[in-house]
Order: C-alpha cells, then sequence, then structure tokens
C-alpha cells in the first residue's frame, strides 16, 4: 500500500429539495498520492458522506459521464490524477451551463436535444451492397478523430458563445454534424450544412479554442468547425 | 400499494432493460418493425459498457486472410472448452457476418484495407484474423451507431431509471417497476415482452475491467422471482488489466503484435502456449500470468507484469492502439512507445448468467421449459454461446447479434399476444426494498460490505481456486448477507440518491455471489475460465454440462442435468492446446 496524503477538497453541493442556492463544502480526505479525482469523490462518498451525488461508470474515460469542472477547468473526473493540480487545494463543480439536478450532477437533455436537431445518423439514397460500402483509407482518416467524440458535453459547457445564446448548436452537435457531412457513405450533406449554416449553427462559433482545451479526447475541434464553415460557404456560393 | 400510488402507470409492448449493443440492437429491430418499445437504462445509453469494448468484432468475412464460418465455429468451440451450446454457435457464426454489414450500412466507421473494405485483425484463439475493427474503440462506435439509429427509429427511452422488480406471475413475465434516478419515485411499466440486457457482473471482484454500472442487478431479481441462473462460475479474466486499476488494454495490442514479459525479460508464454504464444486465449494467458506471479517472477517480485510494444513503433502504435497508449500514460504515467506497460489479469467478462434458449426466451429448468414472454441477451444471459471461456472480439459480437435476434423474435410475439394481466400488488416488492434502505437505523455502510466482498472474491474464487478458499469465501458471503440486513443510507432524498443505488446495488452483487461460489465448488474439475488447483483437469464423463442453480430458504440448489449441445460428428470434445 502506497503512503497515504491528505486531501483539502471543496465541492459546490445543491440539493434541490433542501437548498435554495448552490454552495461549497469542505472535506478532507486522506487518500493514496497517484489517486484520480474520482477516486477522491468516491472516497469522500463510501466513507464521509453517502449524500454527495455525481455521475460515473467505466472509469476509463470511454463512457463519458464523468465530466466535471476542477479549479477552473472542465475534465473527467475518472482520468484526471489529482496530482495535476499540485500545490493546491481542489475545487470541484458541475459542468458550467447546465441546471444542476443535484451537487455535481447537471440536466443534459438539451445538450443531447441540440445532437438530435442535426440529424446523427447515416443517410442514404443509394443502395445497399451486399457486402460492405467501399471506403478507402484515406475516406475513413477524415473522420476517424470525430468518431472518438465520448458526448460528456465538456466541451459545449465550455464555450463563452454557448453560455451567451442557449440555441446556439454548439461544438459537440456541430462536430457530429461534421462526422456524417465528411463521411464518404453519406448522402445527406446538403440538408445538414443548412441545419448548421443557421443563425444558431456554426457562425456562433467564434474560434475561442475552449472547446479544444476542454475535450477529454483532444479532439481538434475548433478546427473541425472552422472545415465545416469553408463547407457551408462553398455550399452557399 | 395500489397501482394508483405508482409516480407514473405506462403500458408499451415490449420493455427492453439495459441501452447496451444486445439492448439496443433489439429495441431497433422492433421499432424498424413498426413495433412499440422503450429501453430503460441506468445510464444514459452512450455511457453503456459496450462502449468500452476496444479491439473489434468477430465475423469470417475473410477480407484479409482466408476464413470461414467452419473456422470460426471451430474456434469459438475449442475456445468454450466444449461447454458453448454448438447450435447457438453455429447460427451465431453465420449470423456475425450479416451483423458487421447491418453494423457498416447504418454507418460505423471502420478501419478499411487498401482496396477499402472492412479491415481485420488477429485475436487471441481466433485462427484467421477475423477482429473487424475501428482502431481501438470499436465498441464506442457500434454503441454510438445503434443509439444514433434508435433515435432515428424513434425508440423511447427512460434514461436513469433503476429496475427495482421484476413482474413475474405463473411463468408469464407482465413487466417492471423501476426507480426514476434523477427524480425519484416508482414507475410501473407494463408489458407484453421484457428483454434483460444488462451487462455483465465482474463488479462482483476487486480488480476488474468493468464499469460502475456492472453489478448484474438483473440477474439477482432472476433469483428473487425462483428462476435460475446458468454457468455463474464461469468468470473470464483478461490478461491485461491496468495494474492496480484493472482498467482494460484491448487484446489488440498483442494482435498488433505486443509481447508480455516477466521480472527476468523473458517471452513467458513460451513455456504455457508455444504455439500461440501472447495470442493464446485468455484464460491460458491469465493463468500463465498468475503462475509467474505466484512463482516470484512478477516485475520486482509484485503482482505484475509487463506488456511490452515498444518494438510495434511509435507510428504504429498512435494510429492503431491510440486509447491504449492513453489509458497506460493517463493512470500510471507510463509512455507505450518507451517502456513496458505494468499489467495484471482482471475480472473481465461473465460467461454465465440468465439461462436462455437459441431464440433468447428465458428458460427456467433443465428441460428448458420458457418463461412466457421473458427474454435474455448480451453478456446477462446465457445461451450458452462462449461455454467455459469466451473469445476476444466474440463477446462485442454476440451481444449485437443475439440482441438483433431477439429483437425479430420479440417483434413476431408481440404480434400474437394480449398484454397479460398485471400482477395484484405490482409496487411491493420495490417499495419495502426502496422503504427498508430508507427507514433502516443499523450501523452497516453498504460501501465497507462491498470492499469486503470484492476483495474476497478476487481473492479466492479468481483465477485460480480451490476448497478450502472457497468455503471461507462461502461462510464470509454468508456473514456479509447478514451485515448487509443491518445497512442504512445518509441520502433520505428523491432526486439522484445515489446511496440508494448503491445500496441496491451491493445488494445484488451479494445475492449472485453466493451462485458463482457453490458452482465454483461443486463442479470438481477445470474447464475454460473455472481452475481448480485441486482438481485440475477437464472431466467430461462427469462434467460436460451446464450449471443451473437457484437460491431458495435453504440456500442455493443446484442441477447439472442440462446437457451441452454437441454435434459429436463434427466436433466431438478435444484436448484444448495452443
Amino acid at each position: 500500500m502506497d503512503e497515504q496524503t491528505n486531501v483539502k477538497v471543496k465541492i459546490l453541493r445543491y440539493n434541490p429539495e433542501k437548498d435554495k442556492k448552490p454552495f461549497w463544502q469542505p472535506y478532507e480526505v486522506k487518500i493514496e498520492p497517484d489517486a484520480t479525482i474520482l477516486d477522491i469523490l468516491n472516497e469522500i462518498r463510501w466513507k464521509l458522506d453517502g449524500t454527495l451525488a455525481f455521475r460515473r461508470s467505466c472509469r476509463s474515460a470511454i463512457c463519458g459521464s464523468c465530466a466535471m469542472k476542477v479549479n477552473g477547468r472542465n475534465i473527467l473526473a475518472c482520468e484526471t490524477p489529482m496530482h495535476r493540480f499540485k500545490g493546491r487545494g481542489l475545487k470541484i463543480e458541475p459542468l458550467p451551463g447546465f441546471r444542476i439536478i443535484k451537487d455535481l450532477v447537471v440536466d443534459l437533455d438539451s445538450f443531447f436535444e441540440k445532437m438530435n436537431r442535426v440529424r446523427p445518423y447515416l443517410l442514404l439514397d443509394k443502395p445497399i451492397p451486399d457486402k460492405e460500402f467501399i471506403q478507402s483509407p484515406e475516406e475513413f482518416e477524415e473522420i476517424r478523430e470525430v468518431c472518438i467524440c465520448i458526448l460528456c458535453g465538456a466541451c459545449t459547457s465550455s464555450c463563452p458563445s454557448v453560455w451567451s445564446n442557449e440555441e446556439y448548436l454548439g461544438p459537440a452537435a456541430l462536430l457530429k454534424a461534421y462526422r456524417f457531412i465528411f463521411d464518404s457513405r453519406d448522402d445527406a450533406a446538403d440538408e445538414r450544412i443548412d441545419i448548421v449554416n443557421d443563425k444558431n449553427g456554426i457562425w456562433r462559433c467564434h474560434t475561442i479554442f475552449n472547446c479544444m482545451e476542454a475535450c477529454p479526447k483532444h479532439i481538434k475541434i475548433t478546427e473541425y468547425l472552422s472545415r465545416l464553415k469553408v463547407k457551408a460557404v462553398e455550399n452557399s456560393i | 400499494m395500489k397501482i394508483e400510488e405508482a409516480k407514473k402507470f405506462h403500458k408499451i409492448d415490449t420493455v427492453v432493460i439495459g441501452a447496451g449493443l444486445a439492448g439496443l440492437g433489439a429495441a431497433l429491430e422492433i421499432a424498424k418493425g413498426g413495433g412499440e418499445v422503450a429501453v430503460l437504462t441506468k445510464v444514459y445509453p452512450t455511457r453503456s459498457h459496450s462502449g468500452s469494448a476496444q479491439g473489434g468484432i468477430a465475423a469470417s468475412l475473410a477480407n484479409v486472410a482466408e476464413d470461414s464460418e467452419e473456422m470460426h465455429m471451430f474456434d469459438t468451440i475449442k475456445g468454450s472448452d466444449y461447454l458453448g451450446d454448438q447450435d447457438v454457435i453455429e447460427l451465431f457464426v453465420a449470423e456475425a457476418k450479416k451483423t458487421v454489414y447491418w453494423f457498416e450500412h447504418m454507418g460505423v466507421p471502420f478501419s478499411r484495407t487498401e482496396d477499402g473494405r472492412i479491415n481485420q485483425r488477429a485475436f487471441g484463439g481466433h485462427s484467421s484474423p477475423r477482429a473487424c475493427f475501428s482502431a481501438d474503440i470499436t465498441g464506442h462506435v457500434l454503441l454510438h451507431t445503434l443509439y444514433e439509429q434508435c433515435l432515428k427509429h424513434n425508440v423511447h427511452f427512460f434514461n436513469e431509471f433503476q429496475v427495482f422488480s421484476l413482474l413475474i406471475e405463473d411463468d408469464i413475465s407482465r413487466g417492471v417497476v423501476a426507480w426514476d434516478i434523477r427524480n425519484g419515485g416508482l414507475h410501473i411499466f407494463h408489458s407484453k415482452a421484457l428483454l434483460l440486457a444488462t451487462g455483465g457482473y465482474g463488479r462482483a471482484f476487486k480488480i476488474t475491467s468493468n464499469a460502475f454500472a456492472n453489478t448484474g442487478d438483473s440477474l439477482s431479481l432472476i433469483l428473487e422471482n425462483g428462476l435460475p441462473l446458468e454457468d455463474m462460475e464461469f468468470v473470464q479474466f483478461h490478461p491485461t488489466g491496468l495494474y492496480k486499476h484493472g482498467i482494460l488494454l484491448s487484446e489488440a495490442a498483442r494482435g498488433e503484435g505486443a509481447y508480455l514479459t516477466n521480472d527476468k525479460g523473458e517471452r513467458f508464454m513460451e513455456k504455457y502456449a508455444p504455439q500461440k504464444m501472447e495470442l493464446a486465449p485468455r484464460d491460458v494467458i491469465s493463468r500463465a500470468e498468475q503462475t509467474e506471479i505466484n512463482e516470484g517472477r512478477g516485475i520486482a517480485g509484485k503482482a505484475y507484469v509487463h506488456l511490452d510494444m515498444r518494438h510495434l513503433g511509435k507510428e504504429k502504435i498512435m494510429e492503431r492502439l491510440p486509447q491504449v497508449w492513453e489509458l497506460a500514460f493517463n493512470y500510471l504515467e507510463v509512455d507505450g512507445t518507451k517502456a513496458p506497460i505494468p499489467i495484471q489479469p482482471a475480472a473481465h467478462y461473465s460467461m454465465g448468467g440468465i439461462p436462455a434458449n437459441i431464440k433468447t426466451e428465458v428458460i427456467k429448468d433443465a428441460a428448458g421449459t420458457v418463461v412466457t414472454g421473458l427474454y435474455a441477451a448480451g453478456e446477462a444471459a446465457c445461451l450458452s454461446l462462449h461455454g467455459a471461456n469466451r473469445l476476444g472480439t466474440n463477446s462485442v459480437q454476440g451481444a449485437a447479434t443475439f440482441g438483433r435476434i431477439s429483437g425479430t423474435n420479440i417483434l413476431e410475439f408481440i404480434k400474437t399476444v394480449n398484454y397479460p394481466k398485471m400482477v395484484a400488488n405490482p409496487l411491493e416488492r420495490a417499495q419495502r426494498k426502496i422503504d427498508s434502505f430508507m427507514t433502516n437505523k443499523g450501523k452497516e455502510k453498504h460501501a465497507l460490505i462491498r470492499e469486503e466482498l470484492q476483495e474476497n472474491m478476487t481473492g479466492h474464487v479468481g483465477v485460480f481456486r480451490n476448497e478450502t478458499d472457497m468455503l471461507k469465501l462461502k461462510k464470509i458471503i454468508k456473514d456479509l448477507l447478514e451485515r448487509f440486513k443491518e445497512v442504512s443510507i445518509d441520502d433520505k432524498g428523491s432526486a439522484f440518491n445515489l446511496d440508494l443505488l448503491e445500496a441496491f446495488e451491493v445488494g445484488s452483487l451479494l445475492n449472485f455471489s453466493e451462485v458463482i461460489v457453490e458452482g465454483a465448488l461443486a463442479r470438481k474439475e477445470s474447464r475454460g475460465a473455472h481452475y481448480r488447483t485441486d482438481f485440475p483437469k477437464r472431466d467430461d464423463k462427469k462434467w460436460l454440462k451446464h450449471t443451473l442453480a437457484w437460491k431458495t430458504d435453504k440456500g442455493v440448489k443446484l442441477d447439472f442435468s442440462r446437457n451441452v449441445t454437441i454435434y459429436m460428428d463434427r466436433y466431438p470434445p478435444l484436448e484444448r492446446k495452443y
């Protein structure tokens, strides 16, 4: 067993059944120095305070449940070791920009609903072959990275344009549109471009790069959105 | 309690529990066929653990090398140590190819061959490169694609709903009662057909690749309803769990050529599987690793060995195995292009589960009597496709294919029957469970009980098993079950009460863990993932049989009269060597 260390943590708590507004609650946890943020939250829940609520599942950075804000940055709790915030206490709060359901759990309905608006599924006019559609390695490469998106919400939650306009699709939904527009098999690119080439679409992106910094999968989101803008312009000429 | 006291009463032809590949695959087929279907999941659908599958999905497409359904069938049978039902496997290998094209036509982004076809890679126990893959995030893209298609076809989702009881009476399924996690409150779902697709039960173990959600709740509910579970003692330990965390590092790393080495720097698989080496099946490799560790050849004498992929080169690692690299880097600060990665066996896949026939109908006895309207598919089910040991990439395929098949069968079923009568007091059992946690003044904490269970399951019914250890474990679980009655929770609220959910889940773990141990104790042989140091040989004369286990007032009741379906003329049991 590694030697344990004391960690001071402040968590933004909110219980809709009791609290008028969110408040900071301090905890002190004894834990291994290589612990992740999720390990700390679990330790609190299991040993100190069972009323703390947060989402988590896979703990290997692929399910997208545990996005939250730690010391000012959106991260996945499961993959972030606490020593990344060396020398400072920890301040843990829910993803900004969403309604709090309880403690670190936010309402992601609007996030998923925006996804639906870009028609996030392959649409085909062409006949379906007996075997697979032929797609070259280069064509696959066009969409490989954007398909890594785990829908954690860290990007959309970090975007000032989303904060100022609730109707803006936001980076995650636009990335989903990109994933299909640039898929060589899809037949509905024009229709999707019309959806994103809208007052609440791609032009609300002011290339602030917050989304890219927030993305736990390191997807070059802003770059892809810029390509989407080019495509939108090309289509309207 | 009366029905009117439920927060809401839903009447829906088909209810699916679980939104992984099996649940979504079934729901999609039902919705596409015009059937009414709702999916209940305790997480959001895209958070399901199918998304953690990395390496690929098996199908004998023969895109990169010679392959056939027969070869896939033989590999699966041999991998199962002959406990797999051969009629199920035969259907599986044929449908597997259709499933891959079904996925591709829905938009799954597969890695490609130079000529633009689906690329395939080698995997343990498969005699041909058969794993169709998308870099090392195959499960993730399959899951997201299925979810997208379910949206397109208007499948109704109840996200963050936890099932607390099944409504089964006179061997007819009538629906479920579920707790609305977000807002609190019990909902009754009255249905003609119910599909249990809740995934595996690896969370019973300390070192596991499984998600927090994989607590086998529906398995426990099956036991509670007087129905049996099948082959529960067969738990697969994956050879490359990240040291201390258990997080999965894909077998794709070895498929691409990575080595396993001990403290002396030896590729130790030379001693255990000289032909297949690092691509022997998982049970064989996990035992090899554990032997190296037990005999003092773990790295620096500790409980791990090395996964070495340095010789693959940075370019290949980053193109084919980016997730493997990133997990090792994030969790252990090891750069896999420059250093070997510490790994150890981790509880990974549940071969056992809810007994179901080839149509995915749940059965209640060795004769195969069907529970009307009740279905099971994916890792929660035992058909038995994987027998005593599953091959890599057959799980993702098994979940998707039998989910799809289940959907087709359910669609037929709901067209031909009327709604069964609702039970008299549907809320009673679920409400009793919630009340007991909410009002109990006991001193016990569910988290501590769970930790003791997991520690002892990994220690006493892990890679190697023996009678002495398991008798000890049996007593430990009995004590934990007693202590569990005194569990109280801190959170008494309605909104997102994680305390309540975790308490319920620990109850599930305890319930079926007892069945795992009793099955493992009774089965006095070694087969596939079940290895008894006191009975190290396979014994086909006595034990080429499935295990059925019920929980009764007098303890666990076992039945070994369910025969394995074997085509003696084509695939008779042989010694299993790699």
